[in-house]
């Protein structure tokens, strides 16, 4: 394992850094261990494509990699503006990384706009290409220069490279019939070509790219590409950027095997079609267009010849009830949202609890409350997903860490939620969602088996002796009932909302029978079967750090400072909220200090104190962005020193 | 037509997917061993002896059958049925049954419901499975009130309602659910009443028939809170003039001795009343169900007085086909299957641009 910061030649801006000159080039050649780049224009200026595209060439070339888009929720902002600032953060390294970093060591703003949101997240040396074009005195005006800041000095500090980006674009794009406004577009493409050279990039699967995108415009395809292979020539040929950069691949930094690039909604995707087929079951998808959940429905609805069916339904409650419905019918019952969705399926969720069916229920957390921050990430769903229902309705909740550790947590969920017939919560966010990492493809035989039984037959005898059908009686060991589906001859039963008896499942009004199913609901969840959790504590530390969910990477990041450092830290992180590891309790009790980094007022902190007895600190941002390692450092270190 | 049944097999188009039972079945088999407990001359009874008694005329596997229900007096309902069933939650049943059939295209999947759950809590959910045309045959009882909270006004209720949650009378204009299923593109839209046992019975089997969803409004007795609502339909000196009976291809005509029939009215294009003469007999409607068209369904449906109930339509007010939802989906994936071959997860996994790690 390589640290972030632990390298002895360490530049200013956390960088390692060598110097060579090409034999018979005339450029320099400097070699980076990893290197922080923001694009960043108007939410129009195709920024995320952009980033996209660097990210897939980059992960081609095999640097191990850390994403994270930013984008308002407007679909166009006002252009120019401050809050129509669209931008996408890349870490890439030689080395494993853990975070889409904390401070970029590249800005590239396409317009003033871009150039005012981003700068004060710049470290001083770090190299800025500004596209000077836009800079007129009414778009600088628009954020409030009133000078221009390529030109008062402000920016003296830094590595500033002014770019006539669209005037360069329109240039390349002469002898293609297209309006100025047309070949302005193909800027994006300009920068994109300009920062493969800077940075060694592989470029044959962007020309693919754009080949496929545009194919049915052929025209607009040989532009894009012309204007990208103009970025890479002008960077070649230009005075201005006397160096490009090499970052070696991560080569030493992943285990064997065959990798890709990943987002966390397309593995949570891909994961789902996977539990599907480990469990022989169709998937059934019933959702509703929200962010940051909508696109595991866009992907999964590009798979219906693996049997899935997509449902887009009228609203939340629908969606879900259609899922459920599924369910009941023998179907993997998914359903996809964000927080406020979470809030309308609440009473379904309840449904399914007393029904005992099993039912996948993915939360894409995101800024709250009420509609709050739609395209930001937060963690603020957690005591929801454990207790937004009436009544005693328990559910398992499961929690990915990473943008591809999503894949094994719908594996995970669905284990639980056919094993012990339950609606499952998964708690993924905005940041894991949008953010791309490699991701090692697993081999079908390391999946698990997640095959079940449905109900064949009677499963009760009645005192006089004849053979019944008891929806209601579990599983000894699980606590799960049978999942007897329609079509199945004999066991025609029914279920409802309204407290069963015991066993046979009928309604019942009766008071103590009442307290046993309550209790017996209880005992299922408290029951299931998880991993104990691992604790990395290399040097018996005295102080623990515990997260959850997409915090991981900060806090892992966090740690390795630390101990480079020289200090003492513990860390472990939680894939199962509810329930919690059998072994927490003790893992806590051997600490004295716990501290529960999260991005909410402290909601797992709640969990751990009321269950334990143990004084957790919590460590809380809620700015609708992932924690930075260097931060959660300064925090911990605190923690460890108070 | 598809919505009528193939002579000499029995089988009908939209449950040709539905496996048959192997035994002939009677009323009795359809009952389940719970004790109904609707309250004593409830109009519910009724309906459910009827649904018991038309059921085995489907020859139905019974494991195959489903009812799903939401919440109210009606939606006890499938406890009381010996298929499977789900008593659901509140106004949301069409959403249920949705995925449940779409999912499961061998069963014959019913939703009961009532007027403050399909209408009210549930109005979005009974629309959007109107348009879908999802194979559904949903029962809506109306019974104009609030039953299991005890005596509110409903969403069908007559304004000025007198009831505990409006003392000073109801303010709401109803809905004529007919109306608003035709208005929902709905494919199939049915009025019939609790008491008239043959007329729910034909209603029932030309909405089992039907490929696609099939809205089944049924005019049902509230004894406790809201008793004699449909008194007028059923009063038989009454009900000559207050209910219009439609078949397919008849022309419309009721009233003592059929004197009175529905024709255009030709300044506006709207439906009226007429006292039937030799001279006007040619100008009566001559009901068509399948017309492409709701308008003149839709027309008729508004022929009803609200308040009296005078001039009610009962019988199938619309029925046509449409593409069904659930068929289409089934469709999409075998499509998908024949276009891109049965999905290859490790071919997904592994997508377009990889990288290959040496140990």
């Amino acid at each position: 394992m390589t640290s972030q910061v632990s390298r002895t030649a360490e530049q200013a801006d956390g960088t390692n850094a060598e110097e060579q000159r090409e034999p018979g080039g005339t450029k320099g050649v400097r070699r980076l261990d990893r290197v922080i780049i923001r694009f960043a224009g108007d939410s129009g200026d195709g920024m995320q494509l952009t980033g996209d595209r660097f990210t897939s060439e980059t992960a081609t070339f095999g640097n191990d990699l850390s994403t994270l888009p930013n984008f308002p929720a407007e679909i166009r902002a006002p252009a120019g503006t401050l809050p129509g600032v669209s931008s996408f953060q890349l870490h890439f390294a030689d080395h494993d990384i853990l975070t889409p970093g904390d401070a970029p060591n590249v800005l590239v703003a396409m317009n003033p706009a871009a150039l005012k949101a981003n700068l004060a997240d710049l470290p001083r040396g770090a190299e800025i290409i500004v596209n000077t074009d836009e800079f007129t005195k009414r778009a600088m005006q628009k954020v409030g220069y009133s000078a221009s800041p390529l030109e008062d000095g402000s920016l003296d500090g830094y590595s500033l490279h002014p770019v006539p980006l669209t005037t360069l674009t329109v240039q390349a794009l002469k002898a293609f019939d297209l309006s100025r406004k047309e070949a302005e577009r193909s800027k994006n493409m300009f920068a994109l070509g300009l920062l493969s050279w800077m940075y060694h990039r592989p470029t044959e699967g962007t020309e693919k790219f754009l080949r496929t995108k545009f194919a049915k415009k052929p025209e607009i395809a040989e532009a894009n590409l012309a204007a990208f292979r103009a970025g890479w020539n002008f960077g070649e040929t230009t005075e201005d950027f006397a160096v490009s950069y090499e970052i070696a691949p991560a080569t030493t930094a992943f285990p064997a095997g065959t990798y890709r690039n990943i987002s966390g909604n397309l593995a949570l995707a891909y994961g789902l079609i996977a539990a599907s087929r480990q469990a022989d079951l169709p998937l059934f998808l019933g959702s509703y267009p929200i962010t940051p959940a909508s696109d595991i429905l866009h992907e999964l609805a590009r798979h219906k010849n693996f049997g899935v069916r997509t449902f887009q339904a009228e609203d939340e409650i629908a969606g879900i009830g259609a899922a459920l419905g599924a369910a009941f019918g023998g179907a993997l019952g998914v359903t996809t949202t964000s927080g406020p969705g979470v809030a309308l399926k609440s009473e379904t969720i309840g449904l399914a609890v007393s029904l005992e069916l099993p039912l996948l229920v993915i939360d894409i957390q995101r800024g709250g409350p009420s509609t709050g921050l739609p395209t930001k990430t937060e963690q603020a769903d957690l005591l929801q997903a454990m207790f937004g229902r009436n009544g005693e309705a328990p559910i398992p909740v499961v929690a990915p860490k990473t943008p591809a550790d999503c894949f094994e947590a719908a594996l995970e969920a669905a284990r639980i939620a056919l094993a012990y017939r339950t609606p499952v919560m998964l708690l993924s966010d905005g940041y894991l969602a949008n953010g791309s990492e490699p991701w090692r493809i697993p081999d079908l035989d390391e999946l698990p088996d997640l095959s079940v039984q449905f109900a064949q037959g009677p499963n009760h005898t009645l005192d006089d002796g004849s053979e019944v059908f008891w929806p209601y009686k579990r599983d000894p060991r699980t606590l799960a009932r049978p999942w007897a589906i329609p079509g199945t001859p004999g066991l025609e039963h029914r279920i409802g909302g309204i407290e069963k008896q015991d066993g046979s499942g009928n309604i019942s009004y009766d008071p103590a029978n009442h307290d046993v199913m309550v209790r017996t609901r209880q005992a299922k969840i408290d029951g299931i079967e998880v991993p104990d959790l691992a604790v990395d504590d290399p040097h018996a530390a005295r102080t623990l750090v515990l997260g959850w969910g997409s915090t991981y990477g900060p806090i892992t990041a966090a740690v390795r400072r630390l101990r480079a450092a020289g200090e003492s830290i513990a860390q472990a992180h939680l894939r199962h909220l509810n329930p919690f590891p059998r072994n927490l309790g003790t893992v806590l009790k051997g600490y004295d200090k716990v501290v529960i980094p999260e991005m909410n007022l402290g909601q797992l902190a709640t969990l751990i104190r009321a269950k334990y007895l143990v004084d957790a600190h919590s460590y809380n941002q809620v700015n609708g962005m992932p924690f930075k390692a260097e931060q959660l450092a300064t925090a911990l270190k605190e923690a460890i020193d108070g | 037509m598809a919505e009528t049944s193939t002579e000499g097999t029995g089988t009908i188009e939209a449950l040709s997917l539905v496996p048959k039972a192997e035994a002939r079945q009677s009323m009795k088999d359809f009952k389940s061993d719970q004790e109904v407990r609707w309250c004593p001359g409830c109009g519910d009874y009724a309906i459910l002896a009827a649904v018991q008694g038309f059921m085995p005329e489907l020859g139905l596997a019974r494991e195959n059958v489903v009812f799903v229900s939401g919440i109210g007096c009606s939606s006890r309902f499938p406890y009381y049925m010996n298929t499977y069933g789900m008593h659901s939650i509140h106004g949301r049943a069409p959403a249920i049954a949705t995925g449940l059939a779409t999912s499961r295209r061998d069963l014959s999947v019913w939703v009961v419901t009532g007027d403050g759950d399909a209408l009210s809590i549930g109005g979005n959910h009974l629309i959007h499975a109107l348009r879908r045309n999802v194979n559904l045959k949903i029962l809506l009882f109306n019974n104009r009130i609030y039953g299991l909270t005890k005596g509110q006004y409903s969403p069908t209720s007559e304004v000025g309602k007198i009831t505990k949650s409006t003392p000073m009378g109801s303010l709401d204009a109803p809905f004529n659910p007919v109306s608003l299923a035709l208005g929902a593109e709905a494919s199939f839209v049915a009025r019939t009443i609790d008491s008239d046992r043959k007329h729910l019975t034909s209603v029932l089997r030309e909405a089992a028939a039907h490929p696609g969803t099939a809205l089944v409004e049924i005019y049902q007795n509230c004894n406790i809170f809201n008793d004699g609502a449909f008194e007028a339909l059923k009063d038989k000196q009454q009900a000559e003039e207050a209910v219009i009976r439609l078949e397919h291809g008849a022309p419309i005509r009721f009233g003592a001795d059929n004197t009175r029939g529905v024709a255009r009215d030709t300044a506006t294009g709207d439906l009226k009343v007429v006292t039937v003469t030799p001279d006007n007999e040619a100008d009566v409607l001559v009901h068509d169900a399948h017309a492409a068209s709701p308008t003149t369904a839709f027309a008729l449906s508004r022929l009803a007085d609200p308040d009296t109930l005078h001039h009610t339509p009962i019988g199938v007010l619309r029925s046509v086909d449409r593409p069904v939802y659930d068929t289409q989906m089934a469709d999409q994936l075998d499509a998908a299957v024949e276009q891109r071959g049965k999905g290859d997860l490790a071919a997904l996994l592994a997508g377009g641009d990889t990288w290959t790690v040496v140990g």
